[in-house]
C-alpha cells in the first residue's frame, strides 16, 4: 500500500520533471548542440574518407557512436521522442488550468489582492453613484473586453478579460511540435530501417546487372515512405528507383514506368545554366494508360502518390568518334574508331594492349578564363549591378571527353581531351589532360596546329623524328642545309654525327637526356667547365633540335606532295610550340592519341522519387505553428478589474507578460476610466511591492 | 515555475523607473477602442492609404496582362500590409513615400538602357543601383559616428543626426535593392529577378532590416541610446558588405541557378532576415545590458528593464518570423530537393538558431531566469546566427546554392 502510493508519487515526480519548463529548456538546448555534431561532420560519405579524415582509430569510435548518420542515430532520435514526451506532457498539464484561466474572470479575487497587483490605481469617482457600473462596462466593451460582474456587499467588482487567445496559441504552438516530430518520423529513413530488421530485406552491391539483383534487395511498390534516385537514358525507361543503403543499394520499385523523350539544358547567355528539364511520358503500370509531362528543378510531378523531381542528370551513352593516331615510330593513317560512353573497347585489333573506357563526355563546357583584376572589379563597383563583364570571364570550350587507358597489368591513364582547338596566346592548340592516378592533376598535352589548322603536321613531324631508321636521313639533311659541300667532310661528320646522337638521345629521354649527356661529358673532359659553357653546350643542341624539327617537317611535307617552305621567322613559333610539344608527348604514357572527331550527344536524367507520408502532418503541424506562434507572441493576455465602492474606485491590472507596454496599457485604460468616472487616474505603478 | 499559477501573482512587475515610464504614453480616454483607433488616423494616414491604394492599382492597370494570380495577389497583400505598417508606425509613412519616389525616378531615368547608368547624372552618381548602395553604406557609417559622438557628448543634437542619417540610409539601401532589380531586367528577360539571391544582395537586406527594425524601437521607447550598438552592428555587416563586393566583385548581378528560381524565395528570404535583424538587435540590447557598459556609460545607456523589453520584444519578432522563413524553407525544399527536410548544413542550423531562440523565450518565462542570464544568451544567440548566416557557406558544404564565398 505504501509502496503503491510511493510509486505513485515518484511517477509524479518524474512526469512533473519532465513537464518542467526546465527541462524543455535543457531538452531544446541538448537538442541544438546534437544537431550541431550533424551539420558540422559530413554525414553519409563512403567509409574511407572518414578514415582518412580520422584515422584509424577514431573512425570506428565516432562510426559506433554514430557521428556519420547522427539524425537516424538512436541517441538523436531518442533526443527527439524526449523532447515530444514532454511536449505533450507539458500540454496536458498546462490544458486544465490554462483552459481555466482562459474561461475564468477571477470575479471573486478579493480587494486585498487586488491592491497588492502591480499594475493598480485608486479613483475617487465624481460621477454619480448610480451611472458609474454602466459607464465602466460601456468602456471595458467599447476598448473590447469581455467581462463578468461580481455584486459584494461593500461594492460590485467588474472583472474584464482580453486576449485569451493567446492561450490558444500556446496549443497549437506545441501541438504542432508534436504533429511535425510525428510527420518527420514517417518519412525519415526509420520505415526503411524497420524493414532491413524485420522485413528481411538487405541491400547489395550496385554494380550488378538488374537481372542479378536478388528479391531481398527490391521494395514492392506499396512500401509507403521512400526516397530514391531515377536514371533514365533518353529513350530509355525505367520503373524503379535506386535507394543508397550504408554502401549498398535497394531497388523501389514504381507503380508507373518512366520514359524518357529528352532532357534539356537551357543556357543564359554567359553560357550558365539557365533551365533543366526532362520530357517524360509516364505510364501505369495497373491501367496501363500513360501521359507527358515535363518536370524541371522547382516544378515536380506528383503522381499516384509518388513525386518525381528533377534531381540531376548525366551522360546516357552518347556515342563517340574518334581518329585513334598512332604515336608509335612508323607512319600509319589514323584509325576510325566508334565507341559508347560508359563502355569498355579492347585496342587489341589495333594492335595496342590496352583497354579503352570511355567515362565522359560532355558537348557543352564553360569555363572561367582569366577573372578580372581587382582594380578592375573595384572601378565596376559603383553605377549599375548589372555590368555586362560579370564578374568572371566565361567561354564555351567545346565537347570535353574524358577516358581510360588500361594496360594488362591492369595500370589505368586517364586523360581528358578538348575536342575543338583551344587558342592560348593566340596561337591554336589540340589540348589532352594525363594523369597517372585521381590523386593528381592533369598535365596537359598542347599540340600546335600547322597553317591549316590541322594537327596532322605535327604527327607526322613526330613520328619521322622518334623513328631509328629516319635519324641518318634527318641528320643528312640538316648538314646538307647548315654547311655547304665547300667545308671540309669531317666537320660535316661530326655534325651529322652529333644530329644522329641527338635525335637518339631525344628519343630516349627527351630534354633531360640530352642535359645528362652534357654533364657526363663535360665531366669526362679534362678541365671542369664553367656554367656558361654548359649554357652554350644547351643552346647549341636545342638548335640542332629545332634545325632537326624543320628537316622532319619539311620531309614530311614532301611525303605529302607539299613544297617545301622558305625558312624564316614566322614558322620559328611553330618549331617552338612543336619541340615543346615533342617533349611532354614523351611523359605522356600513351602509345596512342584519341581524337574526337564527331559524336552523337544522348543524354541521361536523374529524377529523385519521393514518397513522403508524413507531409500533410508536417505541413498542418507547420501551419498551426505559425499561427501559435504569433498568437503566443503577439496576443497579449490582458485582465481589468475596476472594483466600484461608495466612495472609491480601484482600478487592477494583469498580464501573463511581463513587458513595459503592459505599463502603459494600464496607464490609458487607468485614465480612460478615470475619465468617464470623472476623476483623476493618479497612476499607482511606483508604490508596487 | 509552476504553470498553474495565475499570472496576476506570477507577475513580479518591474519596478518602474522614469526610464521606463519614458515608453508610456498617455493618450485621452476615448468611450470605444474602435472610434479611438479612428480617431487616432490622422489625415497623413488616410492620404497615406489612398496613395497605397492608387499605386497599387496604377500598377495593375499598366502590369496587370503580364501578372500572373500569384503576382496579383502579392500585389494586394502590400496594400493591407504597408498601410498597417505606416498606420502603426507614423514615420515607416515617409520612409515608403521616399523610397518609392527614388526608386522610380531610378528606373525612369534609365529610360530602359542600362548605358544610361554611366552618362545621366542622377544615375551615376546617385540612384543607380550600386551608387545607391554605396551611398546607404557611407550614411550607416557617419550614423554610426554620429551615435557614439551622442553617447559620449551627451549630445541629443548628434543623436537625432544619427537616426536621421539611418533613415537616409535605409532609404537609398532600398532604392538600391528596387533599382537593382529593374537593372537585373535590364540584362535580360531571363535574367530579371528580386536581388536578395546572393550573399551580396541578402547583406544589403540584413543591413536594411536591421536599421528599420532599430528605428522602430526607437521611437517605441523614445531613446536613441541604442543607436551606438545597433549602428555598429550594421556598419560590421556593410563592411563586409563592401570586402566581398571590392575582393570577389560580388555586386555583379549574376542570373539565377535553376534551384531559385521559385516563388518560395521572394518570401523565404526576407522572412529569414527579419529573423537575423531582430536576433542582432536583441544581442546588442543584451550587451547594452551587461553591467559592465551599463556602469562605464553612466547612465547614457537605456535602462536595464528598456534594455530586457527590447531583447524580447526584438527575440519575439525575431523568433516568429524566423518561424515562418523556416517553414517556407521546408515547402521549397520539397519542391526544390525532393524533400521539405534534407538535414542540409544551412537547415541544420536553421534549426539550431530555432531552438535556441525558443528555448530563450522559456527561459524568459520561467520565474527565475536573471536578467544577466538572458543577456549572455541573446548575445551568444548572435553567434549562432552569424553561423547559421554565414559560417554555413563558409566552413559547411551543403544544397544552399548560393552565398558561397
Ligand atoms: C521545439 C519546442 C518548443 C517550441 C518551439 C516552443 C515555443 C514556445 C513559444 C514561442 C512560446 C511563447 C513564449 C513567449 O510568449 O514569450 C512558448 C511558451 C510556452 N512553452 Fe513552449 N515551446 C516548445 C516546447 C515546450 C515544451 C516541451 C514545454 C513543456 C514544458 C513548453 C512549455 C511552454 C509554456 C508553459 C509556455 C508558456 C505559455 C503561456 O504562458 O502562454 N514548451 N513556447
Amino acid at each position: 500500500m505504501q509502496r503503491a502510493t510511493a510509486r505513485a508519487s515518484s511517477l509524479e515526480a518524474s512526469i512533473e520533471l519532465l513537464s518542467s519548463m526546465r527541462f524543455a529548456i535543457s531538452l531544446l538546448t541538448v537538442l541544438a548542440i546534437a544537431s550541431v555534431i550533424g551539420a558540422v561532420v559530413q554525414q553519409n560519405e563512403p567509409a574511407n574518407a572518414y578514415l582518412n579524415q580520422f584515422g584509424q582509430f577514431w573512425e570506428p569510435v565516432f562510426a559506433s557512436i554514430g557521428l556519420y548518420a547522427v539524425y537516424s542515430a538512436k541517441w538523436f532520435l531518442a533526443i527527439l521522442a524526449f523532447l515530444v514526451l514532454s511536449t505533450v506532457l507539458c500540454i496536458v498539464r498546462q490544458s486544465v488550468p490554462m483552459l481555466r484561466e482562459m474561461r475564468g474572470f477571477r470575479e471573486h479575487a478579493r480587494e486585498a489582492s487586488l491592491r497588492l497587483f502591480a499594475r493598480h490605481a485608486s479613483l475617487a469617482p465624481t460621477l454619480p453613484h448610480e451611472a458609474r457600473r454602466g459607464a465602466v462596462t460601456a468602456y471595458l466593451t467599447g476598448a473590447g473586453f469581455r467581462f463578468r460582474v461580481d455584486e459584494r456587499e461593500d461594492g460590485v467588482l467588474i472583472a474584464a478579460r482580453q486576449g485569451a487567445a493567446g492561450r490558444i496559441g500556446y496549443f497549437l504552438a506545441h501541438a504542432a511540435i508534436v504533429l511535425i516530430c510525428a510527420g518527420g518520423l514517417l518519412d525519415g529513413n526509420l520505415p526503411l530501417a524497420l524493414q532491413i530488421r524485420l522485413g528481411g530485406k538487405s541491400p547489395t552491391s550496385g554494380d550488378q546487372p538488374l537481372a542479378r539483383i536478388p528479391a531481398s534487395a527490391r521494395l514492392d511498390p506499396d512500401n509507403w515512405s521512400y526516397h530514391g534516385n531515377v536514371y533514365i537514358p533518353e529513350g530509355g525507361s525505367t520503373d524503379f528507383a535506386v535507394l543508397n543503403v550504408d554502401d549498398g543499394v535497394l531497388l523501389q520499385s514504381l507503380p508507373f514506368k518512366i520514359a524518357l523523350k529528352r532532357f534539356r539544358i537551357d543556357y543564359y547567355a554567359s553560357g550558365m545554366p539557365r533551365r533543366y528539364a526532362s520530357d517524360l511520358v509516364i505510364t501505369d503500370s495497373d491501367s496501363g494508360q500513360s501521359f507527358e509531362r515535363t518536370i524541371e528543378v522547382n516544378k515536380p510531378l506528383e503522381y499516384r502518390g509518388v513525386t518525381l523531381f528533377q534531381s540531376s542528370f548525366d551522360d546516357g551513352g552518347s556515342i563517340l568518334r574518334f581518329a585513334l593516331r598512332d604515336l608509335a615510330p612508323g607512319a600509319r593513317p589514323p584509325h576510325p574508331l566508334d565507341g559508347e560512353v560508359g563502355t569498355r573497347l579492347p585496342l587489341a585489333k589495333f594492335g595496342y594492349g590496352y583497354t579503352l573506357e570511355i567515362s565522359g563526355f560532355r558537348p557543352i563546357n564553360v569555363e572561367n578564363i582569366a577573372p578580372p583584376s581587382d582594380n578592375e572589379r573595384f572601378g565596376s563597383f559603383f553605377g549599375s549591378g548589372a555590368q555586362t563583364q560579370n564578374g568572371e570571364n566565361l567561354r564555351n570550350l567545346g565537347p570535353v571527353y574524358s577516358f581510360k587507358l588500361r594496360d594488362e597489368a591492369g595500370q589505368a591513364r586517364e586523360f581528358n581531351n578538348y575536342m575543338l582547338p583551344l587558342e592560348i596566346e593566340g596561337r591554336k592548340y589540340l589540348v589532352s589532360g594525363v594523369r597517372a592516378s585521381q590523386a593528381e592533376a592533369f598535365h596537359y598535352l598542347r599540340i600546335p596546329l600547322d597553317s591549316d589548322g590541322k594537327a596532322d603536321t605535327w604527327f607526322a613531324i613526330r613520328q619521322l623524328f622518334f623513328d631509328p631508321e629516319r635519324r641518318a636521313a634527318l641528320a643528312e639533311r640538316l648538314t646538307a642545309r647548315m654547311l655547304d659541300t665547300s667545308d671540309e667532310s669531317t666537320m660535316r661528320e661530326r655534325l651529322k654525327e652529333t644530329a644522329e646522337n641527338t635525335l637518339a638521345l631525344f628519343a630516349r629521354g627527351g630534354l633531360a637526356a640530352i642535359s645528362d649527356f652534357i654533364d657526363s661529358t663535360e665531366s669526362a673532359a679534362e678541365h671542369p667547365a664553367s656554367e656558361e659553357d654548359r649554357q652554350r653546350a644547351g643552346a647549341a643542341f636545342i638548335q640542332i633540335l629545332q634545325g632537326l624539327i624543320w628537316d622532319a617537317w619539311m620531309s614530311a611535307r614532301e611525303a605529302s606532295g607539299h613544297d617545301a617552305l622558305e625558312i624564316g621567322d614566322e614558322h620559328a613559333q611553330f618549331i617552338r610550340d612543336t619541340l615543346i610539344a615533342l617533349v611532354d608527348s614523351i611523359q605522356y604514357g600513351a602509345p596512342l592519341y584519341l581524337q574526337l572527331t564527331d559524336y552523337k550527344h544522348r543524354q541521361a536524367t536523374v529524377l529523385q522519387a519521393a514518397r513522403a507520408p508524413g507531409k500533410s502532418l508536417v505541413y498542418t503541424g507547420s501551419l498551426l505553428l505559425a499561427l501559435g506562434v504569433f498568437a503566443m507572441l503577439y496576443i497579449r493576455e490582458r485582465r481589468l478589474f475596476v472594483l466600484l465602492k461608495a466612495d472609491e474606485a480601484l482600478v487592477a491590472m494583469s498580464s501573463n507578460r511581463k513587458t513595459i507596454d503592459t505599463d502603459e496599457t494600464f496607464a490609458r485604460h487607468c485614465t480612460g476610466i478615470g475619465a468617464i468616472l470623472g476623476a483623476a487616474c493618479t497612476n499607482n505603478l511606483q508604490e508596487s511591492p | 515555475m509552476n504553470l498553474a499559477s495565475s499570472p496576476a501573482t506570477s507577475l513580479s512587475a518591474p519596478p518602474a523607473e522614469p526610464q521606463a515610464a519614458q515608453g508610456t504614453k498617455t493618450a485621452p480616454a476615448m468611450p470605444s477602442a474602435r472610434a479611438e483607433w479612428l480617431k487616432r488616423r490622422g489625415f497623413g494616414d488616410w492620404f497615406y492609404a489612398l496613395a497605397l491604394i492608387a499605386a497599387a492599382g496604377i500598377a495593375f492597370l499598366r502590369y496587370g496582362e503580364a501578372m500572373d494570380a500569384y503576382e496579383t495577389a502579392i500585389l494586394a497583400i502590400h496594400v493591407p500590409i504597408l498601410a498597417a505598417l505606416g498606420w502603426a508606425w507614423r514615420p515607416f509613412r515617409l520612409f515608403a513615400a521616399a523610397a518609392a519616389v527614388l526608386s522610380l525616378l531610378g528606373i525612369w531615368l534609365y529610360q530602359g538602357d542600362l548605358a544610361r547608368a554611366e552618362q545621366i547624372f542622377f544615375l551615376k552618381y546617385l540612384l543607380s543601383s550600386q551608387t545607391a548602395i554605396a551611398w546607404m553604406s557611407a550614411f550607416f557609417f557617419i550614423a554610426t559616428g554620429a551615435y557614439w559622438l551622442g553617447l559620449a557628448a551627451r549630445s541629443n543634437f548628434a543623436e537625432r543626426t544619427g537616426s536621421v542619417l539611418t533613415w537616409a540610409a535605409a532609404v537609398m539601401g532600398t532604392t538600391g535593392l528596387f533599382v537593382r532589380w529593374y537593372e537585373s531586367w535590364l540584362l535580360g528577360p531571363d535574367i530579371g529577378h528580386i536581388p536578395i539571391s546572393n550573399l551580396y544582395e541578402v547583406f544589403v537586406l540584413f543591413s536594411l532590416f536591421t536599421a528599420l527594425l532599430y528605428l522602430f524601437y526607437e521611437g517605441r521607447y523614445g531613446t536613441r541610446k541604442l543607436g551606438a550598438l545597433a549602428l555598429l552592428m550594421i556598419s560590421v555587416s556593410v563592411a563586409f558588405l563592401l570586402w566581398y563586393a571590392f575582393t570577389r566583385g560580388a555586386h555583379q548581378i549574376q542570373p539565377l541557378v535553376p534551384a531559385l528560381q521559385s516563388y518560395w524565395m521572394k518570401i523565404h528570404v526576407p522572412a529569414n532576415f527579419i529573423g537575423y535583424g531582430g536576433f542582432a538587435l536583441a544581442a546588442m540590447a543584451g550587451i547594452a545590458w551587461l553591467p559592465g557598459p551599463q556602469r562605464l556609460s553612466a547612465g547614457r545607456l537605456p535602462s536595464q528593464e528598456v534594455l530586457e523589453d527590447v531583447m524580447y520584444k526584438a527575440i519575439a519578432i525575431g523568433f516568429a518570423f524566423f518561424t515562418i522563413a523556416t517553414i517556407l524553407g521546408a515547402l521549397w525544399a520539397a519542391e526544390a530537393w525532393g524533400s521539405y527536410w534534407s538535414w542540409d548544413a544551412k537547415e541544420t542550423f536553421a534549426l539550431i538558431l530555432w531552438l535556441n531562440y525558443a528555448a530563450w523565450l522559456h527561459m524568459r518565462l520561467t520565474r527565475d531566469a536573471r536578467g544577466a542570464v538572458l543577456a549572455w544568451w541573446a548575445i551568444c544567440g548572435l553567434l549562432v546566427t552569424t553561423f547559421a548566416f554565414l559560417g554555413v557557406n563558409l566552413f559547411l558544404s551543403g544544397l544552399h546554392s548560393y552565398g558561397s564565398l
